[in-house]
């Protein structure tokens, strides 16, 4: 039992240990390779992230060089952290982020593997980072609607149906993570593509340029080097918001609409 | 020594910014393509700003420490965003907001940004529905709108629990439409390590490429810095873990005056510290506070069995229930200011009433759920139910929630005039960093309401009042010896820490520190805590100088290196902050001296001494910075006692 102090109460936990194999590779150059550590005195109630906190103190400590990973609101919102942990993007927890997965989630003495995304269009920058940048790319190609500031109608000028409005919102959560592409075994940037074009198809302000939108969306994430989608659903399942496919069911329409017209 | 002067235009305050715009000096288009403006951050003010100066045509920089724009923490604003459209026909106007931001504000506001805040509030949902950010809706399709603390009306538009990232990815698309078009150029991993000052106007800014390592020039005609808060001083804030003070601290040691920096919010609902190895503090939405109630045990015994886990919260019965809120202040209950609620529940706990560790108070939604059905609360709050279950590990539809205040906002940032300008011509600064619009206390939902203000409907116009005497400057060469210099004394100071290879990280002497600030500095202050706060920081500093340890090199990914550049200036920055709280004799919103409280404990302002915005100049690493005083004047609003009771 470790005892906190905290004033005026006290938090009592049971510690957890585990045994991490981490993936370490200096930069997109040099030969990537996993390498092993051991952390001991856990709490169960410590998050993914700050097990990984306590790992580097413990590689400073030595004087070397600490883990290197990607994240920044640690509240499952912002998109940074992109972690593949045994085997799966943000671990075996469902509808998460890796910063909101807790030690709990783990039993006492596991051995957890800890990689970066791995796809062609995320090239590794360092140990656990990747180059996520492509999903930009892909939103500057025409994820928008080109309205510039100024001169718009009243907001109530524009009524939408709630249902629509949800169904949007549905697919708006997208937070780019990247995870359906770790996901996918074609490295598939279609669910991230999909929630775009899907969230503007439903609302009366997008649909004016739908058609011209998912072409280019679909024809730059093609460009980028990103697979092509088999509808494995693994994206599905693994994404933290928990995007559903029936968006991507949009996206081929809209496509094929567009194609045709 | 500059005077001190906002620059507010004449007339009456309902016509002040239209007389502005009326009279204001603009670019034209074919000289815009010559002017280019850096901007850094690229959260809701940044990116909004980034946009619409590409949209009319300058030549935009925009830069980002993140991997990608998106990720700016305005992405973690949960709530609304307020704007004074009366949708509902419950009574509001634009006086009425700008009323109520004043209020809330305790006083310590400017009354002419703050009417021009609430005037282009509208512009802002209007823009937002536009582009595409899909805000709840009644059945009817029209939009829906919630009430917030510290208003009696319900002004707050909302998408669920996630406005500032539907927000922000509306900003962000518009910037990345820019980006396409060619107006707008992106950094990303990128950070500002310092300002250029050239023949006394910004001129550029020098960047750390926090890929490569490499350091990096810009050029620019203006520099607008949109940065956000430097409430991670603190270590524990609901901050994403690189919001930094950097880029706001290094202008200020170039002349750009700092006002009001110990006006800090902190937010009454937060998810308790529950270990000593915790890295941040998650926030759930004030927005709850329309259907959760607040309460604590009346009985002290009743508390400690909770603490022990003797009994459960259901196990204490409705006349053994303290809701301190409702019981305080009736007229608004569970719905005052922040900074009054954050008060009363560390007044509970202090009192020995607090539950789980001792350091939180429920949270409870029993009887909305009684009262509206479960599915309703799914409806309203189902994504931060959710995100509470994954951190705590309890079910919050059968047990009361846990929370408890945390530092959230910084009110206080660099000084602007009216048009946003700093102290340092051609320097702007927009956002939460500046310091402009929410005096003492911010009310909710007006964080992104100011954001977007400032970058899609203020700057881009007050800016041209300052590049229509710029377009005759040609675009300037980086080897310029101002240039150069920057770029030595960053290289040195990298260097510096890079030598010293002591024995702590950063991350460890950050949390030593931020805890000091808390205590002395943090949601009650007196005059000996904030005496030996400046002392102890000192300390700290000089121990930090002594003893941080940062391994790898300065020209590769260092996330160590960056934490220590930032670890630097949070020192810093909190010594100001205890300044500014020490002379600061009174309370006033965010600021809790406790010399100065009511016999109930309410905060007792000094309007006959205080009144005014502290704005600190900066004098040199070995001497006192000096104070200066904007004097705030009321025409259009009575000065009173905040009261929420009645």
């Amino acid at each position: 039992m470790k005892i906190l102090k905290f004033k005026p109460g006290i938090i009592k936990y049971n510690t957890m240990n585990f045994i991490l194999k981490i993936w370490r590779q200096e930069n997109a150059r040099v030969k990537g390779r996993f390498e092993t550590y051991h952390v001991s005195g856990i709490s169960p109630d410590c998050s993914f992230l700050e097990m990984l906190d306590i790992l580097n103190q413990q590689i400073i400590d030595k004087f070397e060089k600490p883990v290197c990973f990607d994240h920044d609101c640690r509240e499952g919102i912002c998109g940074a952290c992109s972690l593949y942990i045994n085997g799966r993007p943000h671990g075996p927890d469902s509808a998460i982020t890796a910063c909101q997965l807790h030690m709990r989630k783990f039993s006492d003495g596991d051995v957890i593997t800890v990689e970066p995304w791995r796809a062609k269009p995320f090239p590794v920058i360092k140990d656990l980072i990747v180059d996520r940048s492509a999903l930009d790319k892909i939103i500057e190609a025409g994820g928008y609607i080109s309205v510039s500031t100024g001169g718009v109608p009243d907001a109530n000028a524009i009524p939408v149906s709630r249902k629509d409005a949800e169904s949007a919102m549905d697919a708006a959560a997208c937070i780019g993570c990247g995870a359906c592409v770790a996901a996918c075994k074609n490295a598939s940037a279609m669910l991230f593509v999909a929630a775009k074009v899907s969230q503007f198809a439903q609302l009366p302000q997008g649909k004016i340029e739908a058609g011209e939108r998912v072409l280019k969306m679909v024809a730059k994430m093609d460009e980028l080097g990103f697979g092509n989608c088999t509808n494995t659903g693994a994206c599905e399942a693994e994404c933290p918001k928990e995007i559903s496919l029936q968006h991507i069911a949009r996206l081929n329409r809209e496509y094929l609409t567009a194609k045709i017209l | 020594m500059i005077k001190l002067n906002a620059r507010i235009p004449e007339g009456v305050l309902s016509e002040k910014w239209t007389n502005y715009k009326a009279g204001q000096k603009l670019v034209n288009p074919a000289n815009k393509r010559k002017l280019d403006i850096i901007v850094v951050g690229t959260g809701l003010a940044g990116a909004s700003a980034a946009a619409s100066l590409g949209e009319l045509g300058f030549n935009v920089k925009a830069f980002c420490y993140q991997d990608s724009p998106r990720r700016a923490h305005s992405i973690a604003a949960q709530g609304g965003i307020n704007a004074a459209k009366n949708y509902p026909n419950d009574g509001d106007s634009v006086y009425r907001l700008f009323y109520d931001t004043i209020k809330g504000g305790d006083y310590r506001a400017r009354e002419a940004n703050v009417y021009r805040l609430a005037e282009v509030s509208g512009n802002i949902i209007d823009q937002c529905v536009a582009q595409g950010v899909p805000f709840a809706r009644e059945y009817g399709g029209l939009l829906d709108n919630r009430s917030f603390g510290g208003a009696q009306v319900s002004r707050t538009f909302y998408a669920r629990g996630q406005t500032g990232q539907q927000l922000l990815l509306g900003a962000y698309s518009a910037m990345m439409r820019q980006v396409h078009e060619g107006t707008v150029k992106l950094y990303t991993r990128t950070e500002m390590l310092d300002v250029v000052i050239i023949d006394g106007k910004a001129r550029g800014i020098i960047t750390r490429n926090l890929v490569t390592g490499k350091i990096e020039r810009h050029f620019g005609h203006a520099v607008v810095i949109a940065t956000g808060g430097y409430g991670r001083a603190f270590f524990l804030s609901t901050n994403a873990m690189g919001s930094n003070g950097s880029a706001v601290w290094q202008v200020y040691k170039k002349g750009a005056y700092f006002a009001n920096p110990s006006f800090v919010q902190i937010h009454p609902t937060c998810i308790p510290v529950h270990g000593d190895y915790q890295s941040k503090l998650t926030l759930m939405s004030e927005s709850m506070r329309n259907d959760g109630r607040i309460w604590v045990p009346a009985k002290k015994q009743d508390a400690e069995a909770l603490r022990n886990k003797q009994i459960q919260p259901g196990d204490i019965a409705e006349k053994d229930r303290d809701y301190y809120l409702e019981r305080r202040y009736p007229a608004f209950g569970n719905l005052v200011p922040r900074d009054v609620a954050s008060r009363a529940a560390k007044e509970r706990c202090d009192e020995g009433f607090g539950v789980g560790s001792g350091l939180a108070v429920y949270l409870d939604f029993a009887d909305a759920i009684k009262r509206l059905g479960k599915h309703v609360i799914e409806e309203r709050y189902g994504n931060l139910f959710q995100m509470y279950e994954k951190i705590v590990d309890e079910n919050p539809y059968s047990t009361p929630m846990m929370i408890y205040p945390a530092i959230h906002y910084c009110m206080g940032g660099i000084w602007v005039d009216y048009e946003l300008m700093t102290t340092i011509p051609g320097l702007f600064s927009i956002g939460e960093c500046n310091f402009s619009d929410h005096g003492a206390n911010r009310l909710g939902a007006s964080a992104l309401m100011q954001g977007l203000a400032d970058g899609y409907f203020i700057l881009p116009y007050t800016i041209q009042n300052y590049l229509s005497s710029e377009i005759l400057t040609p675009r300037m060469n980086t080897n310029l010896p101002e240039f150069e210099e920057a770029e030595t004394l960053i290289k040195e100071r990298i260097a510096k820490l890079k030598n010293i290879k002591g024995k702590q990280s950063a991350d460890s002497m950050h949390r030593k520190f931020g805890l000091l600030l808390w205590e002395l500095a943090g949601m009650a202050r007196n005059r000996e805590g904030l005496t030996k706060a400046i002392k102890e920081f000192t300390e700290l500093r000089n121990e930090f100088w002594n003893e941080v340890r940062i391994p790898g090199d300065a020209d590769e990914m260092n996330p160590e290196l960056e934490k220590a550049l930032r670890v630097a200036d949070f020192m810093e920055i909190g010594e100001l902050m205890a300044r500014d709280a020490l002379q600061r004799e009174e309370s006033c919103g965010g600021h809790f001296r406790e010399e100065y409280q009511s016999e109930d404990g309410e905060a007792k302002r000094n309007d006959e001494e205080y009144m005014f915005v502290g704005a600190w100049e900066y004098k040199g690493m070995y001497e006192a910075p000096v104070l200066h005083k904007e004097e705030l004047n009321y025409e259009n609003i009575k000065v009173q006692t905040r009261n929420y009771k009645i």
